[in-house]
């Protein structure tokens, strides 16, 4: 029951707290949009594409007004002629078949180099198509014309059918339509792969590490502010537990991160239409086990702190080193020693969990593993912090 | 004999190599008022917390109605007021009041009704759902000590309860105390104010981490051979610092 006191008091303490509720429900939001923004294809930029041996018709179907084509010579080395002229993508043609290479530095002009492509394929088929019709047309209006012909000839004259049958043959062979040209795409990357659409790639470790951020800082300022105002010593003079502390704080503070989760993924779904393979469900346990791994971590860091700004000072120790090994850097390429290290942040776990769920498809089984380590996380956390308010009361 | 609210044996603390408590007894039954008077930085506050468990003790023992400290249960009928107010300031005192409330065990109406008395005791009726952050220094203290109040406890440990309230409303805060003692309840509080410390039932003079002078004001006064309160302070003060000096 005490718990509830707790829990209650931090919901009231909260709510009261306009700015730090803005800062926790819309600076996630205003950042996404930001970052959706600055990732996305704008009307404006145009991509470089160089061209070798690339069929006239086709090169005229990429052109649009986010493409700049240039030829370059049919032995023209896709790595170093990118290089050189700053190209989004190379394409090559050879028998049919076309090796596009992406710069891929820029995810925005590598997917407006495969619109292009796509579009321009579409394009030469539709174009055939197009004239395949009309051939058939040409061709059944011709039938009619000899059908015509041969019916007044047989009503007329009667005649041999010799000259009938000739004449069919020949509307025959005319009717098979022009092929359709077929194009295999290989595609190269120098950088990245193919997934490397910044925005759609990144927006759940985003989202975890948004949670993780501001549950941390929040959790960790506030129980920091108990013990520099004297109400953590007052509240041990109660019969409170320490563990009902500890737990009051963990609801308290979970309610608000579940609230920001569910905001956060609510908006990047359905504001900015982002195509997530796995459960939504899925994505938002795992943003909640790492909001209670955040909270715990922030109630415990705040013990070594003595102001709020020493608690930020913990941020570019402990927050920022996160972010890289989030698995926004991919961490396979990484020395080992880097690798190695990786496994001690909690962000980690929860960065490749979520990055399986959403655009591997991934389900609880899988990725069971990541979430039970949170869990760990959290327990051996929450188990420091009870131990650690024996500071203040031994029992 | 009725069992002591509070039995200090031999108790020690230092801080590093500050020694601030060398040997202290007390002895505290029901019914009765006992001052704590020293000079500032005398071990006051320390020995409070000594006693609620909260500071952990070099030498000795502490114990509260038969149980030795530190205990988690007897918190509940220990009514305690920090020396420094320690109140949510985003909540209005009614929720300081009800948060502290539940978690001394107070519950449902008993707890609303709790809040009511005590409210009126300090005279903060008219305040209480105003934002604590609103609150002048001289309110701040009188919700403490609503909050050491509200569970209706068996003792009471105030660590200088009056210091910025005014005159009348000190006189109404020790007739509460006075009709307190008078249901049976212990009182232990520390202060600088020689009036208050002249209505305590004892007084305790702690300096030097020792127990200086001990004995009902009218004792002490003619032990000393003086007339007031504050002439026994300093006077004992001289005294042991003569003592010392002859060494
Ligand atoms: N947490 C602590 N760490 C180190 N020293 C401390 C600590 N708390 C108190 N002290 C020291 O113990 C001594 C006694 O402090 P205490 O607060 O008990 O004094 P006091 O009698 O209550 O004084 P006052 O009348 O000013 O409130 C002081 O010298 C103080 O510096
Ligand atoms: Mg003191």
């Amino acid at each position: 029951m005490r718990t509830i006191a707790i829990v209650k008091r931090v919901l009231r303490e909260m709510l009261r707290d306009k700015r730090t509720l803005a800062l926790m429900f819309i600076a996630p939001l205003f950042i996404l949009s930001l970052m959706y923004f600055l990732f996305q294809n704008n009307s404006t930029s145009v991509a470089k594409i160089g061209v070798s041996n690339v069929d006239t018709s086709l090169v005229k179907a990429l052109k649009n007004q986010h493409t700049d084509l240039a030829s370059y010579g049919t032995h023209a080395n896709a790595k170093t002629t990118i290089r050189q002229h700053n190209l989004a993508a190379f394409i090559h043609e050879e028998d049919g078949k076309l090796t596009v290479t992406y710069s891929n530095s820029q995810p925005s002009d590598t997917a407006l180099v495969k619109q292009a492509l796509q579009g321009g394929v579409t394009k030469l088929k539709v174009q055939a198509l197009v004239a395949a019709t009309k051939t058939q047309k040409r061709v059944l209006q011709q039938q009619a014309k000899v059908l015509k012909t041969v019916m007044a000839q047989q009503q007329k004259l009667q005649a041999a059918q010799g000259t009938t049958r000739g004449q069919t043959a020949t509307v025959g062979n005319s009717t098979s339509p022009k092929a359709v040209p077929a194009y295999t795409v290989t595609s190269h990357y120098l950088y990245g792969n193919s997934d490397s659409t910044f925005f759609d790639t990144f927006l759940p470790v985003l989202l975890g590490f948004f949670v993780f951020f501001f549950v941390f800082l929040i959790s960790g300022i506030s129980l920091l502010n108990e013990r520099t105002t004297g109400t953590l010593t007052r509240l041990l003079a109660t019969p409170v537990r320490r563990g009902e502390i500890i737990t009051g704080y963990l609801v308290g503070y979970g309610i608000f991160a579940v609230i920001q989760t569910i905001i956060t993924v609510t908006f990047a779904l359905t504001v900015f239409n982002v195509h997530m393979l796995g459960s939504v469900w899925i994505i938002l346990l795992i943003n909640f086990l790492l909001a209670m791994v955040a909270l715990s971590m922030g109630i415990f860091i705040s013990t070594f702190a003595n102001s709020e700004f020493q608690m930020v000072q913990f941020i570019p120790l402990l927050i920022v080193p996160q972010v890289f090994f989030s698995g926004i850097i991919t961490i396979a390429t990484m020395p080992d020693w880097l690798q190695w290290l990786a496994h001690i942040f909690p962000l980690y776990y929860g960065g490749d969990a979520l990055m399986n769920v959403a655009t591997r498809g991934f389900g609880l089984g899988d990725v069971s593993g990541d979430l039970w380590i949170l869990v760990l996380f959290a327990v051996v956390f929450t188990a420091l912090n009870v131990v650690g308010l024996k500071r203040y009361r031994r029992v | 004999m009725a069992q002591p609210m509070i039995d200090v044996r031999d108790v020690a603390k230092r801080f590093g190599d500050n020694v601030v408590l060398k040997q202290i007894n007390l002895h505290l039954p029901a019914g009765r008022v006992l001052g704590l008077i020293g000079p500032s930085g005398a071990g006051k506050t320390t020995l409070v917390k000594s006693i609620l468990g909260m500071e952990k003790v070099d030498a000795g023992t502490t114990t509260v109605l038969g149980t030795q400290m530190p205990n988690r249960q007897i918190m509940q009928k220990i009514g305690y007021m920090a020396q420094s107010d320690a109140l949510y300031e985003t909540l209005t005192a009614r929720e300081n009041l009800r948060f502290f409330g539940e978690l001394m065990g107070v519950k449902g109406p008993a707890l609303a009704k709790s809040i009511t008395h005590v409210a009126q005791v300090v005279n903060l009726t008219a305040m209480l759902d105003r934002r604590v952050s609103a609150y002048s220094g001289g309110m701040k203290r009188r919700l403490s000590l609503a909050i050491a109040l509200i569970a209706d406890p068996d003792l009471l440990i105030l660590d200088e309860p009056t210091v910025g309230i005014d005159p009348e409303l000190r006189q109404q805060i020790w007739a509460e105390l006075r009709t307190l003692k008078q249901h049976g309840k212990a009182i232990l509080v520390t202060t600088h104010v020689m009036d208050e410390a002249e209505r305590c039932d004892e007084l305790m003079l702690i300096r030097e981490g020792i127990a200086l002078a001990q004995g009902t004001p009218t004792q002490l006064k003619q032990e000393y051979a003086v007339d007031t309160i504050e002439q026994v302070f300093l006077k004992a003060g001289r005294l042991q610092d003569e003592n010392h000096s002859d060494r």
